[in-house]
């Protein structure tokens, strides 16, 4: 165990490769966030060493490997902080505080459904690290923003596909998908990560079936590890949770799905 | 190593070195004990508490702008007794003096919070928020106005002996008349700036971001604004001047304490990098060291003393 988890941590830039048009991939060598690191868990990484973009980007750890001590994590191009991020070459060296939050729940007992929308297939691909062969739903706007499908089959699982366009797999929300897996086969859990509108599908379908759900959460935050309260989300019993302390996972039956970071103005 | 005196004397307190946690950046000690040993720090002021819980706003709470952020938090907290049984055993531990900063709606709610607090183990000092502009009454009244921020302050004068820093407000005309005050209503020192009011919009949504619209702006950004009102309040009190408001570096600690602080605070930097205020404490040493200063008390004012310690061209 570490010491002092929170102190930051150089980490090596080993490669970026693409991932989607939008979208790479970023290998780190950081032996002690990799050792350390379960899956829904996320790093806060720095952006720059100046003074603007001000904030760490928080990102999922996609997959981590404490042999190696390397972590892959999946960003998304949507600003100025992870356009700083897509300028990395390899041998560079990036500042990050991890790994930080409230992961998947373990140990799993019973088959668990995954799905995965757009940018949430990174910490589901963790999370398919870590359970026994099942199935997993991935989602995405069109056939060529679907990462990690290679890397989901390589676990064991089944990867059932859709797209709202139709142009791979069935067409519409990955949560049809969902519901038609969980008409179809018994699941004793149902873990999920993408955009505010899937996830709260999610809570639908599993609060009609009873199904205990684990959504994965993104929310504008400032510390990063429960300091600040900035990264509130309402709680269903009233109060609220820390999306970067009691979450990025949370039960999805706890928390209310409003206010949260979503299509407009963000630090991307 | 060892050779420069690092330590300050304010409101009574004697402190290892002039580098203090900020309020509502730090909680209550807990988290940042997992990046460093507190009690490297010269202080830590906790998140406000208030009389009674308070869950704070809905979100977004926190926005990034340039070079800073906006923060809605809401004072969220457990409340004073949740405080005193939950959180004061871990501060009595830390290992640097301990300022409880306290909020109150109006002054009967300031002085029972001082009374409750006043004498108990952990408890070093109290820092008054006047000034949050978060909260929808009171706190934004106390701190705007100088009848009313002296009015919270006397009440808090009262009912403790413990030493009283008063936390200013920079969204006011003249914060001199504020500084003024609450000294003469007994504060035994200032801490200032707290955050700017502002706002960020969502041009997509065609909305302000945060749930509250407004919130406070911290960071670098603010800076020179909080220095340059550092300047003015320390030729306009006796008291000592805690400076505070985008401190990431040394360097920006150096400006608050050449301006007339005798003290600072990191806030927003702890969330840049957790082990912020170290990094300033140890580039304070070096400046000490490599300037020729032998204690950082020497420095204190030194900017408004015209022609004093002006380096060689």
């Amino acid at each position: 165990m570490e010491a002092y988890p929170l102190a930051p941590v150089r980490a090596g830039v080993v490669s970026l490769t693409p991932a989607a048009p939008g979208h790479f991939w970023l290998t780190l060598e950081a032996p002690p966030v990799a050792r350390g690191a379960g899956p829904g868990q996320f790093v806060h990484v720095r952006v720059s060493s100046g003074l603007d973009p001000l904030l760490r980007r928080p990102l999922s750890i996609a997959q981590s490997d404490p042999a190696s001590g390397r972590l892959r994590l999946l960003v998304r191009v949507a600003g100025e902080g992870t356009a700083r991020l897509a300028a990395l070459r390899s041998g560079d060296r990036v500042d990050l505080v991890g790994p930080l939050g409230n992961g998947f729940p373990a140990p799993v007992l019973g088959p668990v459904l995954l799905a995965a929308g757009g940018v949430g297939v990174a910490p589901v691909l963790a999370a398919a690290a870590a359970v026994p062969a099942t199935t997993v739903c991935v989602g995405a706007r069109t056939a060529s923003l679907l990462m990690a499908l290679e890397e989901l089959g390589a676990h064991g699982h089944r990867v059932l596909v859709a797209t709202d366009d139709g142009s791979r797999g069935v067409r519409g929300p990955v949560t049809t998908v969902v519901e038609r897996e969980l008409d179809a086969r018994p699941y004793s859990q149902l873990w999920a990560c993408g955009p505010v509108p899937m996830l709260r599908a999610v809570q639908r379908l599993a609060g009609g079936r009873g199904l205990p759900a684990f959504i994965s959460l993104e929310q504008y935050l400032a510390c990063g590890f429960g300091a600040c309260l900035g990264c509130a989300v309402e709680a269903t019993r009233g109060g609220y949770l820390k999306v970067c302390h009691d979450g990025p996972v949370l039960a999805a039956g706890d928390v209310v799905l409003r206010g949260l970071a979503g299509e407009g103005v963000g630090r991307g | 190593m060892g050779k420069v005196d690092l330590s300050v004397r304010i409101a009574g307190l004697e402190l290892k070195n002039p580098v203090l946690l900020a309020s509502g950046t730090a909680g209550f000690g807990r988290e940042l004990a997992r990046a460093y040993d507190l009690g490297r720090l010269g202080g830590l002021v906790t998140k406000a508490v208030t009389p009674r819980p308070r869950a704070g706003n809905p979100p977004p709470r926190v926005i990034e702008t340039p070079a800073g952020m906006l923060n809605a938090i809401g004072l969220a907290n457990p409340g004073l007794e949740a405080f005193i049984a939950d959180e004061l055993p871990f501060l009595r531990a830390c290992g640097c003096p301990v300022v409880v900063n306290i909020a109150g709606e109006d002054e009967a709610e300031f002085a029972a919070l001082a009374a409750r607090l006043d004498g108990l183990d952990g408890v070093s000092a109290l820092e008054v928020n006047i000034s949050c502009p978060n909260v929808r009454c009171g706190g934004l009244a106390f701190g705007v106005d100088p009848t009313s921020a002296g009015a919270a302050v006397a009440a808090v004068r009262r009912a403790t002996r413990l030493p009283v820093i008063a936390k200013l407000s920079p969204n006011v005309t003249d914060i001199r008349s504020i500084a003024r005050a609450v000294v003469a209503a007994g504060a035994d020192a200032v801490s200032l700036i707290n955050t700017l009011v502002g706002m960020v919009i969502d041009v997509r949504r065609r909305r302000p971001v945060l749930a509250n619209l407004t919130g406070g702006l911290s960071g670098p950004a603010v800076r020179p604004v909080g220095v340059r009102m550092v300047w003015e309040v320390a030729a306009s009190v006796g008291v000592p001047v805690i400076g505070l408001g985008g401190i990431i570096s040394a360097n920006d600690a150096l400006e608050y304490l050449l301006a007339g602080a005798g003290a600072v605070m990191v806030g927003t930097g702890n969330f840049v990098d957790p082990t912020c205020a170290l990094r300033v404490i140890a580039g304070l040493e070096q400046y000490l060291e490599a300037e020729g200063f032998a204690a950082v008390s020497e420095l204190v004012g030194l900017a408004r003393r015209a022609g004093a310690g002006a380096p060689p061209d």
